[in-house]
């Protein structure tokens, strides 16, 4: 889960990491009110789960209240990338000397977190990684261990940062490790992460990324979520426990399993056809899981076709096909459907199946083909 | 023959009273699995399955009276660290943990630790191994795969069960198959595997199920190339996948445009692997 960046900031501040002073609105007139008591300068930024928000507009700098206020209105009426913009941050603005990178992955390959920094800050770091990976300092961080002072400092003389702010970076390295740490992160960034007119430290921007499998012991980060921004249908599918993403295509499949679900998208693929979605109604999924999923499916304008391949482990091809019927009970629908089963209960869930004039497949290959044709009849 | 499983696994079932790890001891022993005991906090003294089973209180209780070997865990995500590091250092050798969502950074604690205490993990989030006609550890279900010299190692659970079924239905068998798991941090790669099968005299050719996320795959391809002189038959899932959006697994998301299908099946085929274009394939790229 992606936090916005006042989130995010307001999570690096609640660990000892400088911010300037910032108010988010939903209102042009109240950024008027905050660029005043701020006195005057502010930053008007918005909040968006994009990246390159200043270069598409999104991020300005006003001289007065006044101009503030027509900004703020200005960049509320946005849409940055597709997203509309619903809320900006506005922030003082403060006099930069230099921009820094600091930031935290998880490296997989290493099996470990890695901090990275860069004395080229402020731009997109992934270019800096393409075209100057020298100079990005990478120290991976022992789980068990933590991160080191020296480490810290190893990171602060790579990037040549001027000696008397190695212990407020240091301080800085060390909050942004335990903010990852403590908030199950798989990203934590500051960029830029200025020095200041004073010399002094601060987090300009701020981007976290949540591990979704850890929310359940973060209800507040859970709470931070922004709904406005998701699509519907990836929503929904959260609420029942299913996996969904849309796609572009005009094949709906339902599949049990993130593997079979993605070798499922290919193999229509292959047979000349496009998926609409990947769904995958994990293991176990009882029959009201299965009429959630088919309703969401169907919920697609562009689906020609409904392809479900089901290999019963855990999961109970009956349990399946209760679903399907249950679902098809509430939504009239014309879309035609093809249905594999194998596996615990196929047999059963076949029977339940027999009057519901749906096509059956013995193969995967089978199955894709028998729904690409039918897709493309339907569609002819 | 096989790899880590076989009819001398001495299995304790980890979360043995809930749902699932009810119904798949249930599942093992019919398959054959020698289950010497369960595992469950405050239930140690009573059994399940009819009095066959015996439940400890800890791990360590549990290994003490059985001489267990092996362990299978189905506790819930937040307790399924703690659970593979009492099976450690209770001393079982091979810990397989079938559960589903566990914190990445917690596995990365757990592994690192694990490394220094020469247990092996396989797992989490995977469907455990299978040594077909001897022992199956984890949720395979039971009948659709045969005994037979293909070693199969998968980052997936039902695509796997496809791949099998596959292999059954063209009279092809397993030696063992390994689910290493669909996450960012796990127990046992690709590699491990692969070693493994290639010092099996009872494996004659290797069938490696990756998928989109990550490098393990490009990784393997290059431990192929240097030391597998079996051959591989592969494949990889995910091939439509957009990048950016995590397709189910927590470590199937192609990140800053590394991790695609594409790359990882130039790599494999650069390896000598001969890669399948979808999983039914896979048994007429094998010798027969």
């Amino acid at each position: 889960m992606k936090l916005h960046e006042y989130q995010s900031k307001q999570l690096f501040n609640k660990y000892g990491i400088p911010i300037p002073r910032g108010r988010i609105t939903t209102e042009a007139s109240e950024a008027k009110h905050f660029a005043e008591e701020m006195g005057g300068r502010v930053v008007i930024k918005a909040q968006v789960l994009v990246g390159g928000r200043g270069k598409a507009g999104g991020i300005r700098l006003a001289r007065t209240p006044k101009e503030a206020e027509e900004l703020a209105a200005m960049i509320l009426g946005m849409e940055l990338k597709g997203l509309p913009v619903r809320k900006i941050l506005v922030d003082e603005a403060v006099n930069i000397t230099k921009e820094i990178y600091l930031g935290i992955t998880n490296d997989r390959a290493a099996r470990r977190p890695v901090m990275m920094a860069s004395a080229a800050g402020g731009v997109d770091i992934e270019e800096v990684a393409r075209t100057s990976p020298e100079k990005i300092i990478k120290i991976h961080i022992d789980p068990l261990l933590g991160l080191r002072d020296y480490q810290a400092r190893d990171l602060a003389v790579g990037i040549d940062l001027p000696r008397m702010l190695w212990r407020s970076f240091s301080d800085i390295a060390h909050n942004l490790w335990v903010a990852y740490q403590a908030n199950d992160a798989s990203l934590a960034e500051i960029n830029p992460l200025v020095i200041t007119s004073e010399q002094r430290l601060l987090a300009l921007d701020g981007k976290m990324v949540v591990d979704d499998n850890a929310l359940f012991r973060h209800p507040d980060l859970n709470e931070m979520r922004d709904l406005d921004v998701e699509d519907w249908a990836e929503v929904e599918a959260r609420k029942f426990g299913l996996s969904y993403i849309s796609l572009q295509g005009e094949i709906g499949c339902m599949v049990n399993g993130a593997g079979l679900a993605m070798a499922t998208m290919d193999i229509i693929k292959l047979s000349g056809g496009e998926p609409a979605n990947f769904l995958d109604i994990g293991g176990g999924a009882g029959s009201e899981k299965v009429a959630a999923a088919l309703r969401i499916i169907l919920a697609d304008a562009n689906v020609k076709a409904v392809l479900f391949n089901i290999f019963g482990g855990i999961t109970r091809c009956d349990e399946v096909a209760r679903g399907i019927l249950a679902a098809l009970a509430d939504v009239k629908t014309h879309v035609p459907m093809v249905v594999r089963l194998v596996g615990t209960n196929a047999e059963e869930g076949r029977k339940i199946l027999a009057d519901a004039q749906m096509a059956t497949a013995e193969t995967l290959l089978e199955a894709a083909q028998k729904a690409v044709a039918i897709a493309k009849g339907a569609s002819a | 023959m096989s790899i880590l499983v076989n009819k001398n696994t001495r299995l304790i079932v980890q979360g043995v009273t809930g749902n699932e790890g009810l119904f798949h001891t249930t599942q093992m022993v019919l398959y054959g699995t020698n289950v010497v005991a369960g595992v469950t906090p405050g239930k140690g003294g009573e059994w399940v399955l009819d009095g066959k089973i015996p439940i400890f209180d800890t791990v360590r209780a549990a290994r003490d009276t059985t001489g267990a070997n092996a362990s299978v865990i189905f506790v819930p995500a937040r307790s399924a660290p703690d659970a593979i590091l009492e099976a450690a250092d209770a001393g079982i050798e091979l810990v397989v943990c079938i559960t589903e969502g566990v914190p990445v950074l917690d596995m990365m604690r757990v592994r690192a630790y694990l490394d220094t205490r020469g247990v092996r993990l396989i797992g989490p989030n995977c469907p455990g191994l299978l040594t077909p006609g001897e022992c199956k550890v984890g949720i395979i279900p039971n009948n659709i795969s045969i005994p037979g010299n293909i070693g199969i190692v998968s980052r997936s659970g039902t695509l796997t069960y496809e791949v099998l079924y596959a292999l059954k239905n063209s009279g092809k068998g397993a030696s063992t198959c390994v689910g290493i798991g669909g996450d960012p941090v796990n127990g046992t790669n690709f590699i491990d595997v692969l070693e493994l099968f290639e010092a099996d005299p009872h494996t004659d050719q290797v069938v490696m199920i990756g998928e989109i996320g990550g490098t393990d795959e490009e990784r393997a391809a290059d431990f192929i190339t240097r030391k597998m002189t079996k051959p591989v038959v592969g494949f990889i899932a995910g091939q439509s996948a957009p990048p950016g959006k995590r397709m189910g697994h927590a470590g199937a998301i192609i990140e800053g445009g590394a991790g695609t299908a594409k790359d990882k099946i130039r790599a494999l085929e650069a390896a000598g692997v001969r890669v399948a274009r979808h999983p039914e394939e896979i048994p007429q790229l094998l010798a027969s």
